[in-house]
C-alpha cells in the first residue's frame, strides 16, 4: 500500500514539473512521434517495392508494428533507464537513493517516468485498427483481455533486459555504447521471425526475446497459428525476464561502493 | 594547431581506457548487421536487383553504413546542451581555444578510437559469415575514405549546430531527439534514398543528410561509378563549407546572448 501511494505522490509531483514546460513536453511528443514515423517509412517504402516478405504482407507486418508499439509505449513511459550510468552511478545520484526507505529500482523507475510516453500507443492502436479492418480480422470479446496480458508480457520483457543491461553498471564501472544498439536489435523482433537464419531466431527467442513483443504475440491476432506456443509463452518468458532482472539489479546494489563524490 | 591534435590525442586514450566494453559492442554490431542482412534477403526475396542493387550490394551497403556511422556518430549536441545546462560553459569560453573547434576534435578523437576499435574488427568480424562484396580499386577505397572524412565534418556540424541552437532555446531535448530520427532516416542509414519515391528522392537533393551515410556507401558498393563518385564528394565538400556560415552567424550571436545559469 506504502508503494502505492508513494507511486501517486511522484505522478503528482511530474504532472506539475511537466506542465510547466509545456512547449517541450509538445516537441517531446513529436519526436517520440518521429521516431515511430522512422520505421513507419521503412516499411511503406520496401513495400513498395515487393508485396510478400517471406509469405508475410504488408498489412500484417504494419499490424505487427501497430502491436509492438503499445507495449514499447508502456516500456518508455517507466523503464527510461538508458542514462542510468551517467545520471546514477558516474555522478553519483545512486547514494541519494539507496538512503531512502524504498526499493532501489521502485524509485529509480518513479523519478524516471515519462509519462508522455503512452501517447505512443495511441499511433499504434491507430495502425492497428487500420491493418486489421484490411486484413478482416475476427474479434472475440475476450481479444481484449488477451491482448493487454500479452502487452504486459511484452512490456516485462522490455523492462528485463533494459533493467539487466543497466545493472552492467554496477559491476564495470564504464560508459556502455550497448544501449543504443540494443534499441536497434529490439526492432528486429518487429520482423516475422522465420525470415532469420536459426541462429538469430534463436538469439531473439531465448537469448534477448524481442521476438515475444513483436511477432510472437502480434501473430495471434493473426490467426497464424503456427506460432500459438508462443504466444501464451509470452507472459511465461516475461515475468521470468523480469524475475531475473530484478535479482541481478539486486546482486548490483550489494556491489555497489560509489564513485565517491 | 599543436592544441587541437593533442585533444584528438586525448580523448582518443580516454577512450581506450573504457575499451572491454567494445568487445560486446562489436558481437552487438554484428548482431543487428546480420539481422538486417536477412530482413533484406527477405525484402528481395528472390529477385537479382532492386533499384539497380544487388543483394550483394545491399549486404556491404548495409554492414559499411552502420560501421561508418561508428566512425562519424558523435553526441557533440548532447555534450554542449549539458555544458550550457550545468554552466560549464563559462569556463570553456574563457579558454584559450576555439569552443566549438574543441568540440569537433574531441569528437574526431572518438570517432577514430571507435574507427580502429569497433567498426574494424566489427567488419572482419560481420565479413566471416556475410557475403560482403569489396571493391578491387584503390580509387574506390581513397574515394571512399575521402567521402567518409566529409561525412564525420557533416555530421560534427549538424550536432554544432544543433548544439549552438541550445544557447537561444535552453532546453531543446526535443529538438535534439528530432534531428537524429531525421538524420537516421534521410541520410541512407536504414535504406538506401534510391529506394525512396522520387518526389522524395528530389525533396532530399536540397538537404545535407544524403551527404552523411549515402553518399559513402553508395561509393563503396560501386553503386556509383565515375561520374556520380566525383559528384557525390564535390556535394559533400560544398556541404561542409555551406554549413559552416549558420554556424559562425549563430555562433556569434550565441556569445552575446549567453546567459550562464549558476554553474
Amino acid at each position: 500500500m506504502f508503494y502505492v501511494s508513494v507511486f501517486f505522490q511522484y505522478m503528482a509531483q511530474y504532472m506539475k514539473t511537466k506542465l510547466q514546460y509545456r512547449a517541450d513536453l509538445f516537441v517531446e511528443w513529436l519526436s517520440d512521434f518521429m521516431a515511430q514515423a522512422v520505421n513507419l517509412v521503412f516499411l511503406l517504402v520496401v513495400f513498395g517495392h515487393t508485396t510478400l516478405l517471406h509469405g508475410w504482407s504488408r498489412d500484417e507486418i504494419l499490424f505487427i508494428y501497430g502491436f509492438f508499439l503499445v507495449p514499447y509505449a508502456v516500456f518508455g513511459a517507466f523503464f527510461n533507464l538508458w542514462d542510468f550510468n551517467e545520471r546514477y552511478i558516474v555522478q553519483g545520484e545512486m547514494d541519494r537513493v539507496l538512503t531512502r526507505p524504498l526499493n532501489s529500482l521502485f524509485q529509480i523507475v518513479l523519478e524516471r517516468m515519462e509519462l508522455e510516453s503512452l501517447l505512443g500507443a495511441v499511433p499504434g492502436l491507430i495502425i492497428m485498427l487500420y491493418a486489421g479492418s484490411r486484413l478482416s480480422l475476427s474479434f472475440h470479446w475476450y481479444d481484449v483481455f488477451v491482448f493487454i496480458l500479452l502487452v504486459i508480457g511484452g512490456v516485462l520483457i522490455y523492462a528485463g533486459i533494459f533493467i539487466s543491461l543497466a545493472t552492467i553498471s554496477f559491476f564495470a564501472d564504464a560508459r556502455t555504447s550497448i544501449m543504443p544498439m540494443m534499441y536497434n536489435i529490439s526492432s528486429y523482433g518487429r520482423y516475422p521471425i522465420d525470415i532469420y537464419h536459426r541462429v538469430i531466431r534463436y538469439i531473439l527467442t531465448w537469448v534477448l526475446p524481442f521476438a515475444f513483443v513483436g511477432v510472437y504475440p502480434a501473430s495471434y491476432f493473426l490467426d497464424k497459428e503456427e506460432w500459438y506456443g508462443y504466444v501464451f509463452f509470452t507472459p511465461v518468458v516475461g515475468a521470468v525476464c523480469f524475475a531475473v532482472s530484478v535479482m541481478l539489479w539486486n546482486a548490483g546494489v550489494r556491489r555497489y561502493r560509489g564513485t565517491g563524490s | 594547431m599543436g592544441k587541437y591534435v593533442e585533444m584528438v590525442r586525448i580523448r582518443f586514450l580516454m577512450m581506450l581506457a573504457y575499451r572491454t566494453n567494445y568487445y560486446t559492442g562489436i558481437l552487438i554490431y554484428a548482431i543487428n548487421i546480420a539481422a538486417y542482412y536477412f530482413l533484406w534477403s527477405a525484402i528481395y526475396g528472390g529477385k537479382s536487383s532492386m533499384q539497380g542493387m544487388s543483394l550483394g550490394q545491399m549486404t556491404t551497403y548495409v554492414a559499411i553504413s552502420w560501421l561508418a556511422r561508428a566512425f562519424y556518430f558523435n553526441n557533440l549536441d548532447r555534450e554542449i546542451a549539458m555544458e550550457i545546462r550545468d554552466g560549464k560553459v563559462a569556463v570553456e569560453l574563457i579558454r584559450p581555444y576555439s569552443y566549438l573547434g574543441m568540440k569537433a576534435v574531441q569528437g574526431l578523437g572518438e570517432g577514430l578510437f571507435r574507427l580502429f576499435f569497433l567498426s574494424l574488427p566489427g567488419l572482419l568480424v560481420v565479413s566471416l559469415f556475410l557475403p560482403l562484396q569489396f571493391p578491387g580499386h584503390a580509387k574506390t577505397w581513397l574515394s571512399f575514405g575521402l567521402s567518409l572524412l566529409f561525412s564525420f565534418i557533416i555530421f560534427s556540424e549538424l550536432n554544432l549546430l544543433a548544439g549552438v541552437v541550445t544557447f537561444f532555446t535552453f532546453r531543446n531535448e526535443g529538438l535534439l531527439r528530432a534531428k537524429r530520427f531525421i538524420i537516421d532516416l534521410f541520410s541512407g542509414l536504414i535504406l538506401p534514398l534510391s529506394f525512396y519515391p522520387d518526389w522524395a528522392q528530389r525533396a532530399m537533393m536540397y538537404f545535407p543528410f544524403q551527404a552523411i551515410s549515402y553518399i559513402p556507401s553508395m561509393i563503396i558498393t560501386e553503386s556509383f561509378k565515375g561520374a556520380a563518385v566525383r559528384d557525390g564528394l564535390l556535394l559533400q565538400a560544398t556541404w561542409c563549407i555551406v554549413l559552416l556560415f549558420p554556424i559562425g552567424w549563430l555562433w556569434r550571436a550565441a556569445k552575446k546572448r549567453l546567459v550562464v545559469q549558476g554553474g
